[in-house]
């Protein structure tokens, strides 16, 4: 390599070294914020907008458990994520095992449409599943929700785990079909053993979705006490519009169970978000 | 197996004919709740109408009304407007995702900064922002202390620039996904061509412009169809959590529109048409993803 050829590369090193910091600044900055914000004082936070907090209080955070329904969202929100991840998993499975393993007529169309739903906006049904929603008195019920975002997520669920169980071995299924396997006992006692990783990475996806949903919570979840935590935050914001620092605090918690995932799991939002478009 | 469930030796009695439509219903089940009962609610309602005799029947009144409202033009236009923020986020993805695919010492953290964002709920974004670009946010902090005051505006207050604003937090939390799609594909290619390529003596662009991005086009063609997907049926809590809509209505969206008429106006017919044309939008992105993805879905069949 000449001289000038290594020159241009220690340019384009640093350079690049540059574009990435910047970048990551930008994409870090919101969340230092949230962070250092949650700790200030009220007064702290007038005084200095930007700084490190100074004194560090816990106060925020001792209100926000305290003086809104933060814990009782947190626990809503826990519940509908894991019922609806629970739902999506089982009934997606079936599916997606179905149409995987057998032949037979509509299934072509069964997959394709299941693409389709999947860009569905929630928009264009929130007025019908509303409607239908107080005829059968699950308005103002997790159960609704549960069944709503059940319903939301299976389009997906089922696509990504028809691209994974197709890339088992069929002999393996071949094997288990001559050892006197029912169809049920193959994807029970194979298939999903062998889709864990595939599973994993859609419970993950799927809580994520559910976690952060916003429409249909608010639609759906009226009365106070049965909101879940992104709805319920919007109406704390409401409370407490002049108290930054606490507000901070309530949408900190709020994240923390996702930012926490994200850390243990990176590999897994990675591969499950990339699933299916890189082929 | 040798232990056989009764649920099993039901299942092993049935016709091969049912049994794959047996495990198909559940989903089945599900998708008709929450789908295709509620599309085919909202064909209908958007169709049913008060008529001037004061009966009632089915018309196109309320798809007239929507086509004389100028908001809804507005609304329209301000999804249009937003759909500006594709192109922009799909190029810095993808030089991002190429400046990290060269091995820059550290792109691992890199990547997993870059893609944090998105991990984010939309509602936590947008509360956070709203302080960010603020008329005394940071933003607006730092353009005063570089001098440029007259750059300073009140981002989210100010119907001028309500949606760039919107659109930029957007193209915040969304881009660490289209960066670390392109990257993953980009580990995919064929390193040998680049390596030859380099051999050959073609500089950084040459290389990517005629061998890496071609090899991306499918993918960069997802990334762009759902985006442009996310820009009308996804931006609902953005809107909701920064602005309300407003100012006035500059930056009300589809989705904010219908559900401000399903449950604030209470006018479920105009909704209804909203919601119709919403979703003929939609499909048509859709069709043209299931076209450009026809060959890939004939091999997964």
């Amino acid at each position: 390599m000449s001289t000038r050829h290594r020159r241009e590369n220690i340019i384009w090193v640093g350079m690049r070294q540059l574009i990435l910091i910047v970048f990551s600044i930008v994409a870090l900055y919101p969340i230092y914020y949230m962070f250092v914000t949650a700790f200030k004082t009220r007064d702290d936070w007038l005084h200095h907008q930007f700084g490190f907090p100074n004194p560090i209080t816990f106060q925020n955070f001792t209100d926000a458990l305290s003086r809104g329904n933060i814990p009782l969202w947190f626990q809503n929100s826990v519940v509908v994520t894991v019922a609806s991840i629970l739902i999506t998993t089982i009934v997606s499975a079936l599916a997606a095992y179905s149409i995987v393993r057998f032949r037979f007529t509509g299934r072509v169309l069964y997959f394709n449409s299941m693409i389709a739903f999947m860009v569905v906006p929630p928009a264009v049904l929130i007025l019908p599943l509303f409607v239908f929603a107080v005829n059968v008195g699950l308005v103002n019920s997790l159960t609704g929700v549960i069944i709503i975002y059940s319903g939301l997520l299976i389009p997906f669920s089922v696509y990504l785990l028809v691209s994974f169980f197709r890339s088992l071995p069929t002999e393996l299924f071949d094997a288990a079909a001559i050892d006197g396997c029912t169809n049920f006992d193959t994807l029970w006692r194979i298939t999903l053993p062998l889709s864990t990783p595939a599973i994993v990475t859609l419970v993950v996806v799927n809580a994520l979705f559910v976690w952060n949903e916003l429409l249909i919570a608010l639609v759906f979840l009226q009365s106070e006490e049965l909101k879940t935590l992104m709805p319920g935050l919007t109406l704390f914001k409401g409370h407490f519009t002049l108290n930054e620092p606490l507000i901070m605090a309530g949408t900190l918690i709020a994240t923390l169970p996702m930012i926490l995932l994200y850390l243990f799991g990176q590999r897994l939002f990675v591969e499950g978000l990339t699933a299916g478009a890189v082929k | 197996m040798s232990r056989m469930k009764p649920a099993s030796t039901f299942l092993a009695r049935l016709p091969r004919t049912i049994e794959p439509y047996l495990y198909l219903t559940p989903a089945a089940a599900f998708i008709g709740l929450v789908f295709i009962y509620p599309i085919i609610w909202i064909l209908q309602s958007s169709l049913w109408q008060n008529n001037p005799d004061g009966t009632k029947g089915f018309g196109f009144t309320n798809y007239r009304l929507i086509f004389e409202d100028p908001v809804f033009y507005q609304v329209v236009a301000n999804n249009g407007k937003l759909l500006f923020a594709v192109p922009i986020m799909t190029l810095l993805a993808l030089f991002l995702a190429i400046v990290l695919f060269e091995r820059v010492r550290g792109w691992m953290i890199y990547r997993g900064i870059v893609f944090m964002p998105y991990i984010l709920a939309v509602p936590v974004v947008g509360t956070t922002f709203v302080y960010l670009l603020g008329l005394n946010g940071i933003l607006n902090t730092l353009l005063r202390g570089l001098g440029l005051n007259g750059l300073a505006h009140d981002w989210i207050g100010s119907a001028d620039w309500v949606i760039p604003s919107i659109a930029a937090v957007i193209i915040y939390r969304e881009m660490g996904f289209g960066v670390v799609l392109f990257l993953a594909r980009l580990m995919s290619l064929d390193k040998e061509i680049l390596e030859a390529a380099e051999i050959d003596g073609a500089n950084w662009w040459q290389k990517h412009a005629y061998i890496t991005l071609p090899q991306m086009s499918a993918v960069i063609e997802f990334f762009v169809i759902v985006e442009l997907i996310t820009m009308l049926s996804w931006v609902f809590a953005y809107v909701y959590t920064m602005t309300g809509g407003g100012p006035g209505f500059a930056s009300t969206v589809m989705e904010f529109y219908i559900w401000k008429h399903a449950f604030a106006y209470r006018s479920p017919g105009i909704a209804s048409a909203l919601a119709v044309v919403l979703l003929g939008v939609t499909t048509v992105l859709i069709v043209l993803q299931l076209r450009l993805r026809s060959k890939s879905l004939e091999e997964t069949l």
